[in-house]
C-alpha cells in the first residue's frame, strides 16, 4: 500500500502519457491512412513499362503487384539485368539472373514499322498495342506512332498478313555518347598529351 | 592600381605553345569551291532550313531558322547557289552525318541589305536581344551556347559583375590573343553593347599574363572606360567559366548553377566582337578567327574563316601537304577531339585546327591500372575526386558518379593531363555522362508509356461497364415486358449473371497477352532452329524439342484464350437482342480469317518460288487447299447471309403483307428481265437451248403476272 501512494505521482503521469500518445497514434493511423500498398508504386517505377506481357502478366502493373506478393523479380525480359539488380536492391532480396523460360533481353531497343502498302487495316493490332501507339480505323491504312511505341511486339502475332516488322531504333547525333575506353592494356584514343619539345 | 585575386582549387601548367601561332597578323583565308553548312552550330535545338535547293542565296541571308528558345538561325556566309540540303559530316566525336545546307560561291560576295541599330542607347532592350538573335551568336569559346539566353537577364536578378573571358588558357590557341591586338576597339565596344543589356556595377576583363601585347591593346582600348583589364597568372584552366570567376570575385556558382546566380555574367571575346559586328554594322555571325597550327603546318597562325569552309581546303591553304598529315585535332589539345574526314566544315565553335607531327604528339601510352596516387584529385578544379569518379564509371554504378557530382565536371582534361598510368579519365566521364542522360530520357519515356498505359486501361475498362450497362437495361427490359405479357408467371431473373464483368475481362486480357508472348517466344525458336540448322550447329535435337515444347505450349495458351473468349461471348448471346445474327458474324470472321490465311500462303509460296527453294511444290499444294477452304467458307457466308436476308423478308411479308407483296412483283421483274436477257443471248449467238429458254422466260412472264395479280388483290382489300 506504501509502494502504491508513494509512487502515485509517477504512475498516474505514465499512464496519461500513455494515453496521450495512444490517442495520438490513434489519430494518426486514420489520418494519414496510406490507400493501396505503396511498395507496388516503387516497384512499378523501376519497371520499364513496356507493356509487352513477357512476364506472363498484361502490364507492367500487374506484374509489380505480382512481386509486391511474393512473385520471382527475374521475368522482366526488356529491363534486363539492370532492372533485376535495382529490384533486388528495392526489395532487399538477393539477385538471380533473368528467367530464359520469358525470353532473351534484346540488344538493341526495337520499335514496330507496318509496311503500309501491305496493311489491311483489320484494326487487329490497335486492339493489341498496351498503349495505344497504332494509328488507324477499318480498312484504313494503320500506322505506328513511333516516339510512343514501347517496341512490346504484342502487334506482331495479331497482324493477319504480317505486314509489321520490328525494327531498332537508329542512333542519332541527340542520342549519341562515348563509348568507355577500352581499358587497362589499350592506347586511350583520342587524349592528347602535350609537351615540351625542343 | 592591383586588384585582389583569389585562386581556384588545382589547375595544371602544360607547355603552352602559342608562339608558333601568335606573332602573324589575321590572315583572310579566302573563299573555297563549296561551303558546308550546318543547321546545327550550337548547343540547343537544331535550326529549321527555309531555302530550297537551287535558290540563290545573297551573303548574310538567312539559311535555316531558330526552332525554339535555346536555339539561333544559320546565315549563307557568302552569295551563291544553294546545291543540296542534306546530310554531310560535320565535326562531331560520334563522326556522323547532321543536315548541312551546301553553297556553291558565286564569287560576287553581294551581301543582303544590312543595317546596324545605330545607337542602341535609344532603343529598347528586346529589340536588341533580337537584333543578337537574329544575327545567330553563339558562344563562341568552344561550347556554343546561344549568347541571348544568358544576355536576357531575368527582372528579379542583380547582375553585379560582367566578366569578359579573355584568358584563352588552352595550349596553342592564340585566335583571342590576336583579336585583341588586332581589333580591341571593337571588342570592347561589343562589351559596352553587353555591359548597356546586364546593367552591371562593375565590368572586369579576364586576361592571363602571357599575352602581354593583348593586356597592352586592351588597356589602351579601355584607358577612358569603366571597364578594368585584370591580369591573371597563367594556369589551365583559368579559363572555365566558373573557374575564372572565382579568380576574379573569389564567388563560388554552387553545383548546378549558373554564373547568374552569384551575379555574375561572362562572355568570351569572341563573342563581344561579334555582337558589335551584329548590333553596330548589322551582320550576322558569318565568319570567325581559327587558329591552324601544330608542326604540320608550314603557315601557323591565324585565320578569318567563313563558316562552313572545309577543313581540308582549309589546311591546304595553311600549306599542309596531305601526306603529311598524321592527325587533326579540332579545339585545343587538351580539349579537342580528333577528326578523321577531311570534309567536315568549320563552324561557328571551331577555334583551333591543331595538325601535330607524330614526334610532336605521338600515341598516347597505354593504360594501366590506377595505383590511387590521387594527383587527379590535387589538380581537379571542380574540387571532384576523379578516381572516385573512374571507378564507378568504369563499374557503371551511375547513381553513386551522380552523387559524387558527376554533373559538375568540366570535361577539361587536366585528371588526364597529370594521371601517370595514363588513364583516359575524360572519356570515362563522358561516357557515363552520356549514359546518365540516355538513362534519364529512358525514364521520361516509360513514365509517359505508364499514363498511355493507365490511360488506356481506364478507357477499357469504361467501355466495358458502358456495355454492361446496356445489357442490363436490355435485359431489365425484356423482363418487363415479359412480366406485362405474362402476369402470373413470376418476374424472369432480371440479370442473367450479375458477376463482375471487368474481372472477366481482365482474365480475357491476361489470356490474349500470354498467348501472344507463348506464340512470339515460339517463332523465335523456330526462328533460332532456322538458323542452327543453316550453320549446321550441333544442338539441333535440343532445339527441335525446345520449338516442339513451345508449339504446344502456344496451341494450349490459345485454346485456353479462345474458350476463354467463347465463353465471355456465350453470355452475351443469350439477350433477345439478334438471335440470327452471331452465325452470321462467326462465319465472317472466319471466312476473313481462312482469306488471310490464304494469302500468308500464297505469299510464302511466292516467296520460296523466287528462291527457287525446294518445298515450294508443298508450300503451292498447301495454298490450293487454303484457297479452296477460304472459298468454302466464303460460299458458306455468302448461303448464311443470304438465308438471313429470306428470313427476314418471309418476317416482312407477316408485318406488311402489301409490302411483301410488292417485293414478290419486283422480283420476278427481276427474273423476267434476266430470262430474257439470257434467251437474247442465246439467240444472238445461234445456242442450242433456245427452246428451254424460251420456255423459262415464259414461265417468269406466268409468275410475274400471278404476283401482280396478288398485289392488286391485296391492294383493293386494303383501300
Amino acid at each position: 500500500m506504501e509502494f502504491i501512494t508513494d509512487n502515485l505521482t509517477a504512475l498516474l503521469a505514465l499512464t496519461a502519457i500513455a494515453l496521450g500518445f495512444g490517442a495520438l497514434l490513434g489519430f494518426a493511423a486514420v489520418k494519414f491512412r496510406v490507400e493501396g500498398n505503396p511498395i507496388v508504386e516503387q516497384i512499378d517505377a523501376l519497371l520499364p513499362q513496356t507493356q509487352c506481357g513477357q512476364c506472363g502478366h498484361p502490364g507492367c502493373r500487374p506484374y509489380a503487384e505480382g512481386i509486391a506478393e511474393g512473385e520471382e523479380i527475374n521475368k522482366c525480359v526488356p529491363g534486363g539485368e539492370d532492372t533485376i539488380r535495382a529490384l533486388a536492391d528495392l526489395l532487399g532480396r538477393d539477385f538471380v539472373p533473368l528467367d530464359e523460360e520469358h525470353g532473351q533481353t534484346p540488344e538493341t531497343k526495337m520499335v514496330a514499322y507496318i509496311r503500309e502498302a501491305e496493311c489491311i487495316g483489320c484494326t487487329k493490332c490497335l486492339q493489341a498495342c498496351p498503349v495505344d501507339a497504332i494509328l488507324g480505323a477499318a480498312k484504313q491504312m494503320h500506322t505506328v506512332i513511333e516516339d510512343e511505341c514501347t517496341g512490346c511486339d504484342l502487334c506482331v502475332e495479331p497482324c493477319p498478313v504480317d505486314c509489321i516488322d520490328m525494327l531498332p531504333v537508329e542512333e542519332t547525333l541527340q542520342t549519341w555518347h562515348w563509348q568507355p575506353p577500352k581499358g587497362i592494356g589499350s592506347r586511350p584514343g583520342e587524349l592528347i598529351p602535350v609537351r615540351n619539345i625542343a | 592600381m592591383s586588384r585582389r585575386l583569389w585562386d581556384f582549387h588545382g589547375g595544371v601548367h602544360p607547355a603552352q605553345n602559342k608562339k608558333q601561332s601568335s606573332e602573324t597578323s589575321i590572315r583572310a583565308a579566302g573563299l573555297p569551291d563549296y561551303l558546308v553548312v550546318p543547321v546545327q552550330q550550337h548547343i540547343g535545338t537544331p535550326a529549321h532550313p527555309i531555302v530550297g535547293v537551287g535558290d540563290r542565296v545573297l551573303k548574310g541571308q538567312v539559311l535555316a531558322q531558330a526552332s525554339g528558345f535555346v536555339s539561333v538561325p544559320c546565315h549563307a556566309p557568302t552569295s551563291g547557289t544553294v546545291t543540296a540540303i542534306e546530310p554531310r559530316p560535320i565535326q562531331h566525336p560520334s563522326q556522323m552525318d547532321a543536315l548541312c545546307v551546301v553553297i556553291e560561291p558565286d564569287g560576287a560576295e553581294q551581301w543582303v541589305e544590312r543595317e546596324g541599330l545605330g545607337d542602341y542607347t535609344r532603343l529598347d532592350k528586346p529589340t536588341v536581344l533580337q537584333c543578337i538573335r537574329d544575327a545567330g551568336i553563339a558562344g563562341m569559346g568552344g561550347a556554343g551556347f546561344p549568347s541571348v539566353v544568358k544576355l536576357g537577364v531575368k527582372p528579379d536578378q542583380k547582375i553585379k559583375t560582367l566578366v569578359l573571358n579573355a584568358v584563352e588558357c588552352e595550349p596553342y590557341i592564340t585566335a583571342d590573343d590576336r583579336l585583341m591586338r588586332e581589333r580591341a576597339a571593337d571588342i570592347v565596344t561589343g562589351l559596352q553593347i553587353v555591359a548597356w543589356l546586364v546593367e552591371p556595377e562593375e565590368i572586369l576583363i579576364g586576361i592571363e599574363d602571357n599575352k602581354p601585347l593583348a593586356i597592352e591593346a586592351m588597356r589602351q582600348a579601355t584607358a577612358d572606360t569603366a571597364m578594368e583589364v585584370v591580369v591573371v597568372p597563367t594556369k589551365y584552366p583559368s579559363g572555365g567559366e566558373k573557374q575564372l570567376i572565382q579568380m576574379l570575385t573569389g564567388k563560388e556558382v554552387r553545383s548546378g548553377g549558373i554564373p547568374a546566380d552569384v551575379g555574375v555574367i561572362c562572355h568570351n571575346t569572341g563573342t563581344a566582337y561579334a555582337i558589335k559586328r551584329a548590333v553596330l554594322d548589322g551582320e550576322p555571325l558569318i565568319s570567325r578567327i581559327t587558329t591552324i597550327t601544330g608542326d604540320c603546318v608550314p603557315e601557323k597562325g591565324n585565320y578569318e574563316v567563313a563558316l562552313g569552309t572545309p577543313v581540308g581546303w582549309l589546311l591546304q591553304q595553311a600549306g599542309v601537304k596531305p601526306t603529311d598529315l598524321h592527325r587533326l585535332i579540332v579545339g585545343g589539345p587538351m580539349m579537342g577531339f580528333a577528326v578523321h574526314n577531311m570534309a567536315v566544315p568549320v563552324v561557328k565553335t571551331t577555334n583551333c585546327l591543331l595538325v601535330p607531327t607524330a614526334r610532336e604528339f605521338p600515341d598516347p601510352a597505354p593504360e594501366q591500372p590506377c595505383i590511387r596516387c590521387g594527383s587527379c584529385a590535387q589538380v581537379c578544379p571542380a574540387q571532384l575526386l576523379p578516381q572516385q569518379l573512374y571507378w564507378f564509371a568504369k563499374a557503371r554504378e551511375l547513381d553513386k558518379a551522380m552523387h559524387y557530382n558527376l554533373a559538375d565536371c568540366i570535361e577539361c582534361g587536366a585528371c588526364s593531363y597529370v594521371c601517370p598510368s595514363n588513364i583516359p579519365l575524360v572519356q570515362y566521364y563522358r561516357f557515363a555522362k552520356g549514359e546518365i542522360r540516355n538513362q534519364q530520357q529512358e525514364q521520361q519515356k516509360a513514365d509517359h508509356a505508364r499514363q498511355r498505359f493507365e490511360a488506356r486501361q481506364a478507357r477499357l475498362a469504361k467501355e466495358e461497364a458502358e456495355k454492361e450497362r446496356k445489357r442490363q437495361e436490355r435485359a431489365k427490359a425484356a423482363a418487363a415486358k415479359q412480366a406485362k405479357k405474362a402476369p402470373a408467371a413470376s418476374a424472369a431473373p432480371a440479370a442473367g449473371e450479375a458477376g463482375n464483368p471487368s474481372d472477366s475481362a481482365t482474365e480475357l486480357n491476361k489470356l490474349q497477352t500470354a498467348a501472344a508472348a507463348t506464340m512470339k517466344r515460339y517463332k523465335d525458336a523456330q526462328k533460332a532452329l532456322a538458323q542452327a540448322e543453316k550453320s549446321g550447329s550441333g544442338n539441333l535435337e535440343a532445339l527441335q524439342q525446345k520449338v516442339a515444347q513451345l508449339q504446344a505450349k502456344a496451341d494450349a495458351a490459345k485454346t485456353a484464350f479462345q474458350a476463354a473468349r467463347a465463353e465471355g461471348a456465350a453470355p452475351e448471346a443469350q439477350p433477345p437482342s439478334a438471335p440470327a445474327e452471331d452465325p452470321l458474324a462467326a462465319l465472317k470472321a472466319a471466312s476473313a480469317e481462312d482469306f488471310a490465311a490464304y494469302k500468308a500462303a500464297e505469299k510464302a509460296y511466292e516467296a520460296a518460288r523466287d528462291q527457287g527453294a525446294d518445298d515450294a511444290e508443298t508450300l503451292r499444294l498447301r495454298m490450293e487447299e487454303l484457297k479452296q477452304r477460304s472459298e468454302a467458307s466464303k460460299t458458306a457466308m455468302k448461303e448464311a447471309r443470304a438465308k438471313q436476308r429470306e428470313a427476314i423478308q418471309r418476317q416482312n411479308a407477316a408485318a406488311d403483307p402489301l409490302k411483301a407483296a410488292q417485293i414478290e412483283v419486283a422480283k420476278h421483274q427481276v427474273l423476267l428481265k434476266k430470262a430474257s436477257k439470257a434467251l437474247q443471248a442465246a439467240k444472238d449467238s445461234d445456242a442450242g437451248a433456245i427452246d428451254h429458254l424460251q420456255a423459262k422466260v415464259e414461265e417468269a412472264e406466268h409468275q410475274l403476272q400471278a404476283a401482280e395479280n396478288t398485289l392488286k388483290q391485296l391492294q383493293q382489300e386494303h383501300a
